[in-house]
């Protein structure tokens, strides 16, 4: 299963991390997220520790949405070193996903 | 990872209404099928609200293809996301490759949907996801207090106009040439006074430096600015026929796949069904794509099972 990051924690697992992280930025009410999310599950399942994945919801969670001016979701970021290095808009397919990944890691 | 022995009677590409409306009745005809779609729902699940599906009076769409979704897998139906890169034709039927793996197959369905239209304008690009959307459900919320441009003049501009009336303080919607949106959804947009009509000849530009700020358009009396945060895109859809054109499947000037009564295209043991077809009159509602795909599915079962 991914992670979950929010408002709390999101300093201490994705901005101060030791790995890059890559952040599903997300809700409920978004049918293309929802049909992500499985996908984003896989892709942590996948990549086995050398990449953190996890899911923002954005309605639980607006501080961090609104300090990475998410207006369009699903939106994905993969940080490094606490800086956004890559980011990508709507749905992605895990392939695209794990080659992004794999040029990084 | 999937193996190649995985050998079906059909694969259906897409798991919108069409794609699993094929697989209900696929199931029904015992047919050993396999669903393969890279959004189970298709675009039906970024519609805020159904109007028109029969015993639904108002349904989310994410909710109405969920019951889609579960009534296929209730009859044993396997369905996988992935993305489809290709289908070839070999000796014994089809190899479809997926990212999910190759799976082979005596016919295909191909439920491709639509994909949305782009307007091809200045700043469309830059601004993806910096206030241009082309999804007012998953949006609407970032635009809180704010003023929204839709561009559109059929249904779903309509609907995503009315959605976005929810959230931000003002929602201008433009449209060229004419509007067709459907009455009933003409009444809403009339009586909210969040909304206001123009009628332009075209979009020049979207505006911003970091983000949307606005949008130029144009009209008989010249070029003119709109303050909008916000622009959501809804000027139509294209169908998504890449895989049927490189299997041969005849296409129409505006690339829909071109079908007979049967749902049959030109290339044996290929089938299409849903809005990429020129079936049920190019009419593309979920009501005429579920039809679509039991015919499809039914001339599958005729071919394969009764050899007529």
């Amino acid at each position: 299963m991914s992670m979950e990051f929010t408002d709390q924690n999101f300093d201490q697992e994705v901005i101060r991390s030791e790995h890059p992280a890559l952040v599903d930025f997300w809700a409920p009410w978004c049918g293309p997220c929802l049909a992500m999310s499985p996908i984003i599950d896989e892709l942590a399942k996948d990549m086995n520790g050398g990449i953190k994945v996890g899911k923002l919801n954005v309605d639980e969670n607006p501080q961090t949405a609104q300090k990475y001016g998410i207006m369009s979701i699903p939106a994905f970021k993969i940080f490094k070193n606490g800086q956004v290095i890559r980011e990508f808009v709507g749905m992605q397919s895990i392939d695209a996903l794990r080659k992004e990944i794999n040029k990084i890691i | 990872m999937e193996k190649m022995n995985n050998a079906y009677d059909l694969v259906i590409i897409g798991a919108g209404p069409a794609g699993l409306g094929a697989s209900i009745y696929a199931s029904r005809y015992k047919l050993k099928h396999l669903v393969i779609g890279n959004e189970i729902g298709g675009q039906v699940v970024e519609a805020s609200e159904i109007e028109n599906w029969a015993g639904e009076i108002s349904i989310p769409g994410k909710t109405l293809m969920d019951k889609f979704h579960h009534h296929a897998r209730h009859l044993g139906a396997k369905v996988i996301q992935a993305d489809v890169s290709g289908v070839v034709k070999n000796a014994d039927g089809f190899e479809i490759s997926a990212d999910s793996g190759k799976y082979s197959a005596k016919s295909v369905i191909l439920a491709l949907g639509m994909k949305p239209r782009k307007m091809n304008v200045p700043g469309e690009d830059k601004f993806l996801g910096k206030g241009v959307s082309y999804c007012a459900t998953c949006d609407a919320m970032f635009f809180r207090n704010k003023k929204v441009a839709v561009v559109g003049g059929g249904d779903a501009a309509a609907t995503a106009a009315i959605h976005l009336t929810e959230f931000a303080e003002k929602v201008y919607l433009l449209y060229r040439d004419s509007c067709d949106w459907e009455p009933s959804w003409g009444e809403q947009l009339k009586n909210n006074p969040k909304i206001e009509i123009i009628h332009c000849s075209g979009i020049a530009e979207i505006l911003g430096d970091q983000k949307v700020s606005g949008l130029v358009y144009e009209s008989s009396d010249g070029r003119h600015e709109l303050d909008a945060q916000g622009v959501f895109i809804e000027v139509g859809t294209t169908p998504a026929a890449v895989i049927a054109q490189n299997l041969g499947v005849e296409l129409d000037a505006q690339s829909y796949i071109v079908v007979n009564q049967a749902q049959e295209t030109n290339v044996e043991n290929v089938y299409a069904a849903g809005d990429a077809t020129t079936g049920s009159n190019k009419f593309r509602q979920i009501i005429t794509a579920v039809a679509e795909g039991a015919v499809a599915a039914g001339s599958v079962y005729r071919k394969l099972k009764l050899n007529r």
